[in-house]
């Protein structure tokens, strides 16, 4: 029961804030949400109790969902350590996002509709990782997709979140497109089924068998798990399926913490660890994964440098952590991403509710062009970003021990040395990309809290400190983005980790990545240390001690900042590529298809008719009544000619 | 069971029509009696129809209600139901009184009339499906053109004299090929007697022209492309209960017709033209979805995504898989539903601000939540997220197509993205933004009324999402067979013509996926 507890108390939450929301009125609305969450959180953390530390895994089937010839798929709650992981993931940091933003919302009118959609995203996110199933995976997908989808245009007054919405909307379908056309592969492949422990099972027998794709005979596994990482590319916001996530930020800060940073966006994430069965057993595709993970990794982190938005900033610090999450399943440290993933929720869900904490302080304002010195005006926002930024760039001394993104950071960057990757681009390009998020967060830090506000004089006057009610659950994240790492590192991926996981995860016989990467030289476990440094010391002499700098150097390297600042120009890439011809096109195909060809043809004919019907033309109504007479008394000729001049066969 | 078993399906196909008889004897004057008796009489059908489906065996895969009288000399009055026909018949009756109840107050013009027409059009419809007898089959399918002329000849737009001619001219042309299709069955066999005709092996060259003076007929009424282009007119001519009764019932008999003739009655010859169709189909998918894109008239961008989604219907049907007849067959009813909704949600503005122009609109949310609401979930339904009735028949049908060709399947499935684009690019500029066209600020919500109408479409929509088993448990048997005969007569085919030609030629089909070494 305690399963069906922690999927379904927060849609019943939704059910009653969205149905009830106007009768019971708000506080009532967001008491009930709330209260939900907060039950569905605690449970969580029994569960993961259960489960990682009792390993009682359990399967409930609740119903049967599809069913057609040998396809058979039913509603269904699985739980392993994996799910377990992430239950307690989304619950805590739903349940406090609930709470925070009984604070944060509190002028809003339309609260209950607010809380209802948050629960109802989490409902989503629960189905999609209690999945047992890929149907119902794709349930899940869909639905938090649908859940992010009215939440970032939450304010639909304003354009830009309305755009936004649907943006995010249409290029995860792209990302669908993908997933679907993998499941119905799958379905394929695996001889009618798409249960997960069948298909799990039934993996190594397919190891080498090829399929017929698109009229190439491919490796069967390659291609589906390519397919399905499609899906996870568009929902994580990798590399070319980016685009969505920055324009998420039109939504309100506490549905940034929570879909686009701590939960929704990771789900491509899990996807893949929950697949690790099938991505073991395709090496290309792993590889696939580990160079867009990388890719995703550097490109987000140099967007991230130049940016001005607060939120974006960290929107794209999410985007390439997401990015060190995937080359970690990608060089197969399956356990290594999940931690990340782990980790990453509290200090990122932290930084977004700290920085709607700012957002409130200035009265809406996001531009850091904007802030300035609120250290002495928000002192306790200040203190929860200040671990929130030690936490993500990654503080700690190492071999030892440092805040929660450290243990995780560090143990990626590692893997991907002991990876062996081609001349070892991945730890590279990782440790490079630490280095900037070391420099992009600290002049988060600076512009917003140092310095002379540049802040307009009333804003900053009034800038005050938010309530307890926004602030408690800051301090529960900052709690956990100081200790998780330290805490659950020895789980996680400690020398036990196997016995963690059980089966959640799978490694095949030759993957000894987590075993490796204790044996590497060294230097490697200092590398991200010193780039996390050096970030920090250049940001220091950038926006404190020598300000003018920024400035310059944009001017100096113009085209390069320009192109930094215009995130690659995708935006415009993909308007011009995809946007407008797709538009250009439907325009034409209407007029000149249907208009010209297909219409100009059978119009021919029925002008003929018409221009005598016009001739005709004063009694319209009556002239219907005429033609409709006329088919009746053919209808009634067709019928007697019919009986009469075959009546003698019989 | 005494009037159950042996005549229900009479009664529930001619109690309308008998009724409307009786109309034509009332007072023009009394239009609000004449709204109460449609009223009740499709609610009594709609009963009657329920009672079908509660005595129907689903693990019966034959005709069941089967009822046979002499008719005009050689024909017979021949009455059933099958699990391919029967939901359709519910379906049917289902949204008649929703029809009735749209047009309460927004027709004020021979009340009484338009009445008489619907209820003999439900007739009519009904009859269509319950039909066994390939006559009376063609009667009932050729006479729904008559009312459903009527409908939007007299009670549609401006230019409803086109619309009702265009959609006459090009339905009849595609009938006129099927009678003679009709005359040619009977001629060779000697029967006009469906459940005979199922086993009747017609020679191989002439499944040929009888599958294509069948298809003429049935792809004008899916309507497939490119023979589509009078549905948007006539969409936008009907009323609202018009549009609701084409897109909901209308469109069907196309896809009905594939599977009670062309594909068990012509196995050799659908095998040979799956590939046409297929192509027709992924043409209609992307093409209308591109096109829907552009559309500035609400009730035109619909129309344009009802031929998208018939794509999906035609596509699964030639696949000859259970999970693609299935499919199709679940898409058409939940079409049936999510597609008539979506015009009744036009009707409920269009009543208010008599414009479809969709820049006309703009922020109704704030207005009018409970109708944004509806909007929603019909929207997500068109768009076919899972949880909503529109995905279970887009899902089936597209792994059926991957199973059958990687590329079909390929070129289908960018179908959910071209809907995500248009479903929400439609539903952003009526519903959301600020609302600031003063003609609009003073737009009521939803009445009880049509609340009454909708709640039921909603409803229906999340519960087939989340539990299609209802359907899907109906049609299993009847497709089972026909999956089954389909695969034994190109078998047989193949062993008898081994020697001499080759029966399936196409490369595009050659290309099934092959699953494991």
């Amino acid at each position: 029961m305690i399963y069906q507890a922690i999927v379904f108390s927060p849609l019943l939450g939704a059910l009653i804030a969205g149905f009830f929301g106007r009768v019971i009125g708000p506080r009532p609305s967001e008491l009930v949400t709330s209260a939900f969450m907060v039950l569905a959180a605690v449970l969580s953390w029994v569960a993961f109790w259960q489960v990682g530390i009792g390993h009682a895994t359990d399967k409930i089937t609740l119903m049967r969902w599809v069913t057609s010839g040998d396809l058979d798929v039913s509603w269904a709650i699985r739980v392993d350590t994996l799910t377990a992981v992430m239950l307690v993931v989304v619950n805590s940091v739903s349940a406090l996002v609930h709470i925070y933003s009984i604070g944060y919302m509190h002028e809003d009118p339309h609260r209950p509709r607010f809380f209802a959609y948050l629960s109802l995203f989490t409902f989503a996110m629960l189905m999609l990782v209690t999945a047992d199933n890929f149907l119902q995976l794709f349930f899940g997908w869909e639905g938090v997709g649908l859940a992010s989808y009215l939440l970032i245009g939450f304010w639909y007054q304003k354009p830009e979140a309305n755009a936004a919405a649907m943006k995010a909307f249409i290029v995860n379908r792209v990302g669908d497109f993908g997933f679907a056309l993998g499941i119905f592969g799958i379905f394929v492949v695996f001889e009618g089924t798409i249960g997960f422990d069948a298909v799990f099972a039934a993996a190594p027998s397919k190891a080498t068998a090829t399929m017929n794709f698109l009229g190439y005979e491919v490796h069967a596994l390659t291609a589906l798990c390519l397919l399905l990482f499609l899906g996870a590319m568009g929902k994580s916001a990798q590399f070319l399926l980016h685009t969505w996530l920055p324009d998420a930020m039109e939504g309100p800060t506490p549905v940034s913490a929570l879909i686009h940073a701590a939960t929704m966006v990771t789900a491509g994430v899990f996807m893949v660890a929950r697949l690790s069965p099938l991505f073991e057993l395709a090496p290309t595709a792993l590889q696939v994964v580990t160079l867009v993970g990388v890719v995703t990794a550097f490109f987000a982190a140099t967007v991230g440098l130049v940016q001005n938005d607060i939120k974006r900033v960290i929107a794209y610090s999410t985007c390439s952590q997401l990015g060190y999450m995937f080359a970690a399943l990608g060089l197969g440290a399956y356990s290594a991403g999940i931690f990340h993933l782990f980790t990453h929720a509290f200090f990122k869900a932290l930084l977004f509710l700290g920085a709607g904490s700012v957002i409130h302080a200035m009265h809406h304002e996001q531009d850091m062009r904007h802030m300035g010195g609120l250290r002495s005006k928000i002192p306790i926002t200040w203190a929860m970003m200040l671990i929130g930024t030690l936490s993500l760039t990654g503080v700690g001394i190492p071999h030892l021990a440092g805040f929660a993104g450290f243990h995780s950071k560090d143990i990626i960057i590692e893997a991907a040395y002991a990876g062996h990757t081609t001349s070892n681009y991945a730890f590279w390009v990782l440790v490079f990309a630490a280095f900037m998020t070391s420099f992009y967060s600290w002049r988060l830090m600076f512009m917003t809290f140092y310095g002379r506000t540049r802040a307009d004089h009333h804003t900053y006057e009034h800038a005050h400190e938010s309530p307890y009610v926004m602030l408690v659950p800051l301090f529960v994240l900052a709690a956990g983005a100081i200790f998780a790492g330290f805490l659950f590192k020895g789980l996680f991926v400690g020398d036990g980790y196997k016995l963690f996981w059980g089966k959640a995860l799978f490694e095949g016989p030759n993957n000894h990545i987590m075993h490796a990467l204790h044996e590497i030289p060294g230097w490697v476990g200092w590398m991200p240390f010193v780039a996390m440094a050096a970030g920090f010391a250049l940001s220091y002499v950038y926006y404190i001690h020598a300000p003018w700098l920024p400035e310059a150097t944009a001017r100096m390297f113009r085209p390069l900042y320009l192109f930094l600042l215009n995130k690659w120009y995708f935006d415009e890439l993909y308007d011009f590529l995809f946007v407008r011809p797709a538009r250009a096109l439907g325009n034409f195909l209407w007029r000149k298809g249907d208009g010209a060809v297909i219409d100009g043809t059978i119009d021919g004919t029925a002008s003929r008719v018409l221009a005598t019907a016009n001739s005709v033309g004063r009694l319209q109504t009556g002239f219907i009544y005429h033609y409709a007479f006329a088919m009746l008394i053919g209808l009634a000729a067709l019928i007697t000619w019919f009986m009469f001049s075959t009546g003698g066969i019989r | 069971m005494s009037l159950a078993g042996n005549s229900l399906l009479s009664v529930v196909t001619f109690l309308p029509a008998t009724v409307a008889l009786f109309m034509c004897f009332l007072n023009s004057e009394a239009k609000q009696n004449a709204r109460w008796i449609a009223l009740w009489t499709t609610l009594f059908t709609f009963a009657l129809s329920l009672l079908i489906w509660i005595n129907f065996d689903p693990a019966n895969p034959g005709f069941q209600f089967v009822e046979e009288r002499a008719w005009l000399g050689p024909l017979k009055y021949k009455m059933g139901v099958d699990g391919i026909s029967m939901l359709f018949v519910v379906l049917t009756a289902f949204l008649m009184p929703l029809c009735i109840l749209a047009s309460w107050e927004s027709i004020e013009d021979r009340v009484k009339e338009y009445m008489i027409a619907f209820l003999i059009l439900e007739t009519l419809m009904i009859g269509v499906f319950c039909a066994l007898d390939i006559v009376l089959f063609y009667v009932f399918f050729e006479a729904g053109l008559i009312p459903m002329f009527l409908i939007i000849g007299v009670w549609g737009g401006k230019r409803r004299v086109y619309a009702s001619f265009k959609f006459f001219l090009y339905t009849l042309l595609g009938s006129v090929l099927m009678l003679l299709a009709i005359l040619a069955m009977y001629w060779h066999t000697g029967t006009t007697d469906i459940p005979t005709l199922l086993t009747a092996n017609f020679p191989e060259g002439m499944q040929w022209w009888l599958w294509l003076a069948f298809f003429a007929s049935f792809a004008v009424k899916m309507p497939m492309w490119p023979v589509h282009t009078w549905l948007p007119d006539a969409h936008v001519e009907a009323p609202t209960a018009g549009s609701v009764i084409l897109a909901g019932i209308l469109l069907k008999m196309g896809g009905y017709g594939f599977l009670r003739f062309s594909l068990p009655m012509f196995p050799l010859a659908s095998e040979q033209f799956a590939p046409f169709v297929f192509l027709l189909s992924i043409v209609a998918i992307i093409y209308t979805s591109l096109v829907a894109l552009a559309q500035e008239d609400v009730k035109k961008l619909i129309a344009y995504s009802s031929v998208a989604h018939m794509g999906f219907v035609t596509m699964g049907i030639f696949t000859f898989s259970q999970q693609g007849i299935d499919g199709a067959i679940f898409q058409m009813l939940s079409h049936g539903i999510v597609s008539a909704a979506l015009f009744l949600c036009v009707g409920v503005v269009y009543d208010r601000m008599h414009t479809r122009e969709i820049s006309a609109y703009g922020g109704l949310v704030s207005r009018m939540p409970i109708y944004a609401f509806c909007f929603m979930i019909f929207t997500m339904a068109n768009v076919g997220l899972p949880g909503t009735s529109g995905f279970v028949g887009e899902f089936l049908t597209l792994l059926a197509a991957f199973k059958a060709n990687t590329w079909v399947a390929l070129f289908a499935t960018t179908g959910v993205i071209l809907s995500a684009a248009y479903a929400l690019f439609l539903y952003r500029r009526m519903i959301f933004g600020v609302l600031e066209k003063p003609k609009l600020k003073a737009i009521a919500d939803m009445t009880p009324r049509e609340i009454v109408v909708m709640a039921p479409l909603v409803i229906l929509t999340i519960l087939f999402g989340f539990y299609p088993a209802p359907i899907l448990d109906v049609t299993a048997q009847s497709v089972n067979r026909l999956v089954a005969s389909h695969v034994a007569a190109t078998k047989k085919a193949r062993a008898d013509a081994a020697p001499r030609v080759v029966i399936v030629p196409p490369a595009l089909r050659e290309t099934t996926a092959q699953p494991a070494r």
